[in-house]
């Protein structure tokens, strides 16, 4: 690993100073993910690493009149042992809860998990100069691609690995973002991340020098209850293959709401807005959970050695609708 | 006093000398009488180990030590065409930079340049430094690839694969096919596995003076190490001392002082100063040995009374740059007609090296899954279907014990007859290997005045616990406990040894150990009893004490003075200035060669997933004499891990079309977690008769066939290519959904 200057700002106004200020800076949070990609030598490691943990006041869970306020340093394990989000956001916890190892869900932040950088073994080697990092290749075309996307690809065929955004996306989250001049914008989570075709050198539409400074989940509507299923190939400790946050809202049995998001198969979080179509004013059972379940998928595009991805991802989502609506399924 | 035979190693040379061996001593203690062997013995070194004070090689640290760093090719197959390091050296904390020769490297992360410096930070920066001048040449990834029409050649002189090889032909295989009531043809695959050893390789070089050397290293053979190192520096191998005592897996890929090793000592003599050179865990996967591929194409039939009559492979293996089609197939079983054409494959891979029962996992799986396939088409029982064929008695009697403990008779023999997602099933596969002993290792006793006894040996513990068997073997002769002795291993200097691989390390090293024990026994006992004023035949140790008899000799039926019985501590004290110094020698008769065993799992399959749960694993195996029935049956314990890694989890990926290596880090290269591991149940077929076997290797092979079978037997998915992975379970689902609709 080359060596870096390591700072730590006390305000997000300093923070911020300190990464504008170098050509080539990077915030660090948990540094799960970061010092990976450092010590990998991936994508130019930074000369300034800036620590965001020592900026008292982010760390915090906090219900606000506008709903549950989670500061992006917020660690995976508070999110996973928290009471309230394990009553009223079931899917928030239980994506924490699946991710890594016990080490990192006590290292790592809510911050982090939102954005870090993407998967693909061919991003992630010291070797292999792809188009994600300036390249002119998207090597896992025509290459090694069983874990690569089968929705949203091109020109880039990364998946988004992050647990936490899936469900909070299904939950309706909006992520603030504090840029120049401390001026700060709240968008949807949904309108945080970009598709390669976009932009393939980045995932998200922060702007250098822009940090996350909020993440706002609305109140549940009485009723609603969401699930996450992530399936992971070694379950002790992996990525997603595929994963799938649901999030329905019942009246009488009856769907009022229905959010969808998919996790592991896209470049982004993919939200499946057929399949909430197709659960939108049905009665939920088997049947329709399962026509749902197709539909989530629908689009897709299969590469040479990931069509397994279509029937796991169906079944992901057909087991956390009918959970959602309180109907047990099979553990993953 | 009998003589017998034995051939030792002296300056390099076989010779055979005669060793007179006391009566009686040259078998051991049956178990019922045994105090301590064949016992549950905590492993003397577990306290070091748990709380972290045991030195590994990774913890030495010298004054002045510098960091040891390999710069790897980042191409598959390249000319190299200059190396200029000049930037590099001048970099901060760099102490040394040594090219190796090369002019052509064959796979990604072939070795170029060892640099030493003050930081790996250092290191690695200088390595980024050098520039290096590739002319790429096409390259192999795969054994398809490699066999393919105009495939580009991984060596110049040589095919990819031998185009004529050698069929090897038993009795009349055409014939047999003809007259059969069952046939199979199927492709069987296996991956590259690493061996994943957690300490890497790697060791520590200090010189003293110019031809002086010590040596800390992740072996499992001191010995090798230092001869490789007095070759490759060409000092006497007298002038070099190689320590391990302890160390974090090996395999069978931790023999030789490696690339890595002699580099170290070079950039060590370069720099003056010592080198510290641990591969990082890339240079672990790319560089450090495999288990080669498989690729087995075969044909088997059977007659309608389940007699395997007819068995036909064209086999490949590639583990990289030296192939490695050397698997046993048919593995256990008889087959009277047989026809055999076996090629090595190269490809720009790195190398094979010996792993853990080198070849048998991959011809037991293929054999394992092809004789149940055979099984299930005849309608026979998987189970007598293979007593059918089995020529091993003793495993017969293993399949019974198996079947009984893993429920085999409840379970409903059609394929995927449970109802719901998620169905479960049984399978099995059997295994055998040698494990004999040799006399390679001696080991000497001394027992000193305050009572305190130490047993010293050139041999090494590579995670198995040679420190423990040796101690406990001397404490049932001396009458002590095994933490009342003290064990020195794993330095050259403490004697010659052979090195820790082939299972052969417990059996070589008991007879030794036990007829060191035998002969400081006698000396103690002839140089005390004149000072009792008895004579040495009446005495005896047991449970810390001297017994001394009423005049006849020490036995079973003597008569003992219970006034004369002493303390094992008062006894040594009468040594005076005489210590005790004894030296013991493997001797034919105290060890066998040749194990059984068999092994069943239990998985839960989802169908709609894909993933394949281990429930439970049943494991019978045979190792003659058990010494530490603990350490024994942890040895199990982790053949079965390693076992359901091959059969789930492992294996190396290299991209199709760049030959590199994807995945050599723990986020896609996975190994077994806490989550896949079944409950595991040990049942040992003791055989104390026959005397020490090695057990190391037998428990990871069965396990890839076996698992495959369970995921047929739950849902009637046959995978014939490991790892058994979701998308393949998926596919194969996917397959069967087809045929039955007919689509």
């Amino acid at each position: 690993m080359k060596d870096f200057e390591y700072l730590h700002p006390h305000t997000i106004g300093q923070a911020r100073q300190l990464l504008a200020s170098s050509k080539n800076a990077e915030p660090i949070a948990g540094g799960i993910d970061l010092l990976g990609m450092m010590k990998d030598y991936i994508d130019e490691p930074p000369d300034r690493v800036v620590n965001l943990k020592s900026i008292p006041g982010l760390n915090r869970i906090r219900q606000e009149k506008d709903g549950l306020h989670l500061g992006p340093m917020v660690l995976l394990v508070d999110l996973e042992e928290d009471k309230n989000l394990q009553q009223k956001y079931t899917a928030v916890s239980q994506a924490a809860a699946s991710v890594g190892s016990v080490q990192m869900r006590n290292q790592g932040t809510l911050g982090g998990n939102l954005c870090q950088r993407p998967r693909c073994w061919y991003f992630r080697s010291p070797v292999h100069h792809c188009l994600k990092k300036g390249g002119t290749t998207c090597f896992a075309m025509a290459g090694e691609n069983k874990y690569n996307c089968i929705l949203g690809g091109g020109p880039s065929f990364i998946v988004h690995p992050s647990d936490l955004a899936p469900a909070l996306m299904a939950l309706n989250a909006k992520v603030t973002i504090t840029g120049p001049n401390n001026k700060s914008r709240t968008i949807p989570l949904e309108e945080f991340y970009i598709l390669p075709r976009v932009d393939p050198h980045k995932e998200t539409v922060l702007k250098p020098g822009e940090l996350v400074t909020n993440v706002i989940v609305p109140p549940a509507p009485a009723g609603s209850r969401s699930i996450y299923l992530k399936f992971k190939e070694k379950p002790s400790m992996d990525f997603a293959l595929s994963a799938a946050a649901v999030n329905l809202t019942l009246a009488n049995g009856v769907c009022k709401d229905a959010r969808v998001v998919l996790g592991g198969v896209a470049p982004i979080p993919w939200r499946a807005k057929a399949a909430e179509a197709a659960l939108k004013g049905k009665t939920i059972n088997e049947a329709v959970a399962q026509a749902a379940a197709v539909a989530s998928t629908q689009g897709a595009v299969p590469m040479a050695q990931n069509a397994y991805k279509v029937p796991l991802t169906q079944t992901l989502v057909k087991r956390a609708v009918l959970a959602s609506a309180g109907i047990p399924q099979p553990a993953l | 006093m009998p003589k017998v035979k034995i051939t030792v190693v002296e300056n390099g040379f076989d010779k055979e000398i005669e060793v007179e061996v006391p009566e009686g001593s040259a078998s051991w203690t049956p178990p019922s009488e045994s105090a301590v062997l064949g016992k549950r013995i905590v492993r003397l070194d577990a306290p070091e180990k748990v709380s972290g004070r045991a030195k590994y090689t990774y913890d030495i640290n010298l004054p002045g030590l510098l960091h040891g760093y390999i710069l790897q090719s980042p191409l598959a197959h390249a000319r190299i065409k200059s190396i200029d390091i000049s930037r590099a050296e001048k970099m901060p904390g760099v102490k040394a930079i040594i090219p190796l020769d090369k002019k052509e490297v064959f796979y990604h992360g072939d070795e170029l340049v060892g640099i030493a410096a003050t930081s790996m930070n250092a290191a690695e920066e200088a390595g980024r430094a050098i520039k290096i001048e590739y002319e790429p040449l096409p390259h192999v990834a795969y054994i398809d690839q490699a066999l393919a029409k105009g495939a580009p050649q991984v060596f110049s002189d040589r095919p990819n694969a031998n185009p004529k090889p050698e069929t090897r032909r038993e009795g009349d295989p055409a014939a047999a096919f003809k007259g059969a009531k069952a046939t199979v043809t199927a492709t069987y695959e296996t991956p590259v596995i690493c061996h994943v050893c957690l300490e890497p390789h790697g060791l520590v070089a200090q010189w003293n003076g110019d031809d002086e050397l010590t040596v800390w290293a992740s072996t499992q053979g001191v010995h090798s190490v230092r001869g490789d190192l007095a070759t490759a520096l060409n000092i006497p191998a007298s002038k070099i001392n190689v320590i391990t005592h302890h160390m974090g897996g090996g395999f069978g890929s931790k023999f030789g002082a490696g690339v890595e090793g002699v580099m170290a000592a070079r950039l060590a003599k370069k720099a003056g100063a010592p080198v510290k050179m641990m591969m990082t865990r890339r240079h672990e996967f790319h560089s450090s040995g495999n288990r080669p591929s498989s690729l087995q194409r075969i044909k088997a039939a059977a007659d309608a009374d389940g007699k395997l009559v007819a068995w036909e492979i064209d086999g490949y293996g590639s583990g990289g740059i030296n192939g490695g089609a050397g698997y046993p197939s048919p593995y256990v079983y008889r087959v009277p007609n047989q026809s055999r054409t076996m090629r090595d494959v190269f490809t720009n891979g790195g190398g094979a090296r010996a792993m853990r029962a080198p070849g048998h996992p991959q011809g037991s799986f293929a054999t394992e899954v092809m004789v149940d396939e055979l099984a299930y088409q005849l309608g026979i029982d998987p189970v007598e279907f293979r007593i059918k064929n089995d020529p091993n008695e003793l495993r017969h009697r293993q399949y019974r014990l198996g079947a009984e403990a893993i429920g085999w008779a409840n379970r409903n023999p059609k394929p995927g007859a449970s109802n719901g997602a998620k169905k479960r099933g049984m399978g099995l596969g059997a295994c055998t290997w040698g494990g004999g002993g040799g006399p390679s290792t001696p080991v000497t006793v001394n027992i000193h005045p305050d009572g305190s006894v130490e047993a010293i040996s050139g041999t090494q513990d590579l995670g198995t616990g040679t420190r423990t068997v040796i101690a406990a073997i001397i404490a049932e002769e001396l009458g002590l406990q095994p933490n009342q002795i003290s064990t020195k291993i794993g330095e050259t200097r403490y004697g010659p040894s052979g090195g820790s691989g082939g299972s052969t390390t417990c059996a070589s090293v008991s007879p030794a150990a036990k007829m060191a024990g035998v002969f400081a026994k006698q000396q103690l006992f002839e140089k005390i009893a004149p000072k009792l004023g008895v004579k040495p035949e009446q005495l005896a140790l047991r449970d810390g004490k001297i017994r001394v008899t009423q005049g006849g000799p020490a036995g079973k039926d003597a008569k003992w003075d219970e006034s004369k019985t002493i303390s094992w501590k008062q006894a040594a004290a009468r040594l005076g200035m005489e210590e005790v110094s004894a030296r013991g020698q493997w001797i034919p008769g105290l060890s066998s060669s040749g194990v059984a065993g068999v092994q069943f799992i239990e998985v839960e399959v989802d169908t709609e997933t894909g993933r394949v749960q281990p429930l439970k694993v049943v494991a019978v195996h045979d190792c003659g004499l058990v010494i530490n029935r603990m350490a024994t049956e942890s040895q199990i314990n982790g053949g079965v891990i390693a076992g359901i890694g091959f059969a789930l989890l492992e294996e190396r990926v290299l991209d199709r079309n760049t030959a590199r290596f994807l995945n050599d880090h723990f986020v896609d290269y996975k190994i077994p977690g806490t989550y896949e591991m079944p409950e595991i149940e040990v049942i040992f077929t003791d055989q104390p008769e026959r005397g020490v076997i090695g057990i190391g290797e037998p428990p990871v092979i069965p396990l890839g066939g076996a698992l495959a079978n369970a995921v047929y037997h739950a849902c009637g998915a046959r995978i014939r290519s490991l790892p058994v992975t979701p998308n393949k379970v998926l596919a194969a689902l996917k397959g069967l959904r087809q045929q039955d609709t007919g689509l």
